[in-house]
């Protein structure tokens, strides 16, 4: 009986986990960023284009600029953030208790996780879809064929349940091989333990770049989901969703009306537009809502830059470590390019 | 954040590689919990019997009055026992099967074109019963109790009158020998599936995936250091003068061995034992690591990651183990209480 009396004494334990999470949620999470002086932003393990650490041991990446972007916004700093490296798994929970401020880290936007687990996702900042990638001497060239073949995927991703949807409706009778880790699921792949890895097709860009003979391997043409990416928070929290929304809302902004970090400072002083000097906080105060200095947006595009910037520099083709996505003609152009890159009207 | 239990009714939606209850993508997460439990549970029950029986085998090794045998042992126990089980798993897996062939090119064991190894796993023929096939079971549970009142027979005429009765022989024939008889009689009613290269990959038959195999060999080589380590320390708790008196009586050093010193060893070899066995139910669940579907990475991982119901998982999960834990316990302390020295 005594046993039995120390499981109960630990379920207690857990639900009482979850009620301090839920108390802790009851400050503004501005407020408590700022008593902090420090924002703290979820990524990944580190992946090509999206999060990456350098020499110094420091991130970059695109999914890094938003987290230095939202800093830039609250502290005219964009180093005020403590980076969390963590893995798909566990990545809700980490935002649920109330771990970090916000998550930026390749997840997908879907109906289920913005209304179910607590969360609120913000706004796109990158436009994906899932695809497969295989080694050329497979001699595939459609995801059609891959009938009964092994296929290498990361475990608590809308990866492995499209990938099941897809084998499923196509009757291909796939045997998924469910991997924690990418390193690990990245080895097993390149020494054969899978016919092909499946992935958003940024993702394996990035792994192939990881891959010492790059061209050994080829992305099939099919894509076989939506894959919407973009920063989340935790649910209830209106005012810092805002923070964070409209911060990628203003690297977008500022790409479309010709803002870039090396003209900012000139466009602050002659501002071309009334609406850019609305943007810029030259005129009327569209700070105040979200509780940020006048400034907030001249201090994003000067320290991060703005949208088109960021892509170029890490997922496009003009930054050292960039991975090589194309932009023109993809939905991550701006939606006078053609694309779905598209901000709501700052006024 | 959404609670209750009620997502347990809703489908999963995703693919489990290896299961032994059938799974679709379409059932519920109720029935993945079922998944993970059978998965873990086989994955547990083969490594503990096979640790055990490594693990008796070294420890004896270790005691061995041959130099090299002795030594083989304990270099083997104290390499193994002093890394740590996860690079173990991970040394298997992606240094040994990683690295098999591919499955064109795959490994025929004994070259019977049965068993193939390749790295996508371990494949074998699956037996297919046929209509009569139950007879021949049936008469092998017969054979079973008949083998084991003999047994009983011969071990109270044994104590009545002295005179031995080869009852283990007996046993093993009337258990082999009848159902043999029975199913060569009803038309030998078993087919084998056997498996073929098809496709991508073998299909047909039965297979374990090398993830499977890297965990099983890692549980069993790690966990079977600590069991020898048990075995040699119960036998060497078990005074000499026992040995002695042994031979004495005229006693072979085999039935000695058997009939003298284990039965005394196993009082100081089962406490330790109880804990092993645990701790093997309890490692198996960084199979995670390599990507085999057991109870931790379908439920807790990928079940827990799509519903969101992180309390109830974690507390389901939780009790699982508890249970098994506990069921481990408390047979092998019955054990223990029935081979411990009664004092009258």
């Amino acid at each position: 009986m005594k046993k039995l009396s120390l499981l109960g004494l630990g379920l207690g334990m857990m639900a009482s986990l979850g009620f301090t999470a839920e108390m802790a949620s009851a400050q503004s999470t501005l407020d408590i960023v700022k008593e902090r002086g420090i924002l703290r932003c979820q990524v990944g393990t580190p992946a090509p284009g999206f999060y990456q650490l350098d020499e110094k041991g420091d991130w970059y990446g695109s999914d890094v600029a938003i987290c230095r972007a939202i800093a830039a916004a609250i502290f005219d700093d964009p180093s005020k953030v403590e980076f969390q490296s963590v893995t798909s798994a566990v990545r809700f929970t980490a935002m649920a208790n109330g771990e970090s401020d916000v998550l930026s880290r390749t997840t997908t936007w879907t109906l289920f996780r913005d209304t179910q687990l607590g969360l609120d996702f913000t706004a796109v900042n990158f436009y994906d879809g899932q695809g497969f990638m295989v080694d050329k001497d497979l001699g595939v060239s459609s995801a059609l064929e891959l009938k009964g073949a092994t296929v290498c995927v990361l475990t608590g991703t809308t990866t492995e349940l499209n990938l099941t949807d897809f084998s499923r409706s196509n009757d291909l009778g796939i045997e998924p091989v469910v991997f924690e880790d990418s390193n690990v699921r990245d080895d097993t792949f390149a020494k054969g333990g899978c016919d092909a890895i499946t992935n958003d097709k940024s993702s394996l860009a990035s792994t192939r770049a990881k891959f010492p003979d790059a061209s050994k391997y080829v992305v099939l043409p099919e894509t076989i989901s939506k894959e919407p990416l973009g920063p989340v928070v935790r649910q209830n929290d209106s005012q810092w969703m805002d923070i964070v929304k409209w911060t990628v809302f203003a690297l977008v902004q500022a790409e479309e009306m010709g803002i870039d970090s090396t003209n900012i400072m000139d466009m602050v002083a002659n501002p071309a537009t009334p609406e850019m000097a609305r943007m810029l906080g030259v005129e009327g105060d569209l700070n105040k809502g979200l509780g940020l200095e006048k400034d907030w947006v001249v201090r994003i595009i000067k320290h991060v830059g703005n949208y088109g910037e960021v892509y170029e520099e890490y997922m496009g083709t003009k930054g050292e470590f960039a991975i090589g996505i194309p932009r023109d003609g993809s939905p991550n152009a701006l939606w006078t390019k053609g694309g779905l890159m598209y901000s709501p009207p700052f006024r | 954040m959404s609670s209750g239990f009620d997502f347990l009714g809703s489908t999963a939606g995703f693919s489990i590689a290896f299961s032994i209850i059938p799974y679709e993508a379409g059932d519920s997460y109720l029935w993945v919990y079922l998944v993970g439990i059978t998965n873990t549970l086989l994955l547990s029950f083969l490594a503990i019997v096979a640790t055990t029986m490594l693990g008796f085998f070294v420890g004896i090794m270790r005691l061995s009055k041959n130099w090299m045998v002795a030594q083989l042992a304990s270099w083997y126990v104290e390499i193994l026992r002093n890394t740590p089980l996860l690079l173990q798993i991970l040394f298997w897996y992606l240094a040994v099967f990683a690295i098999l062939p591919r499955p064109k090119n795959s490994v025929d064991i004994l070259s019977l074109e049965l068993f193939q190894l390749n790295n996508r796993g371990f494949y074998f023929p699956a037996p297919v019963p046929g209509d009569l096939f139950w007879l021949t079971m049936v008469t092998l549970l017969i054979s079973v109790i008949v083998a084991y009142g003999i047994a009983i027979w011969a071990k109270r005429r044994q104590n009545a009158t002295g005179v031995r009765f080869p009852a283990f022989w007996t046993g093993v024939g009337i258990i082999i020998g009848f159902p043999m008889l029975m199913f060569l009689i009803t038309g030998s009613p078993l087919q084998w599936d056997i498996p073929v290269l098809k496709g991508f990959n073998f299909a047909g038959g039965s297979s374990v995936p090398p993830a499977f195999l890297a965990v099983f060999i890692a549980l069993v080589i790690y966990h079977a250091c600590f069991i020898a380590e048990m075995v040699r320390a119960g036998i060497l708790s078990v005074s000499h003068g026992q040995t002695e008196a042994s031979y004495s009586l005229g006693l072979k050093p085999g039935l000695t061995l058997r009939l003298v010193i284990i039965p005394q060893a196993m009082r100081a070899i089962v406490p330790p034992l109880i804990s092993n066995w645990m701790n093997v139910v309890k490692n198996s669940s960084l199979a995670i690591a390599v990507g085999f579907p057991d109870l931790v990475a379908v439920f807790m991982q990928t079940s827990l990651n799509q519903s969101g119901h992180a309390i109830e998982i974690v507390a389901m999960v939780m009790f699982f183990y508890m249970t098994v834990s506990l069921t481990i316990s408390g047979a092998l302390n019955y054990y223990n209480k029935l081979v411990q020295l009664k004092e009258r």
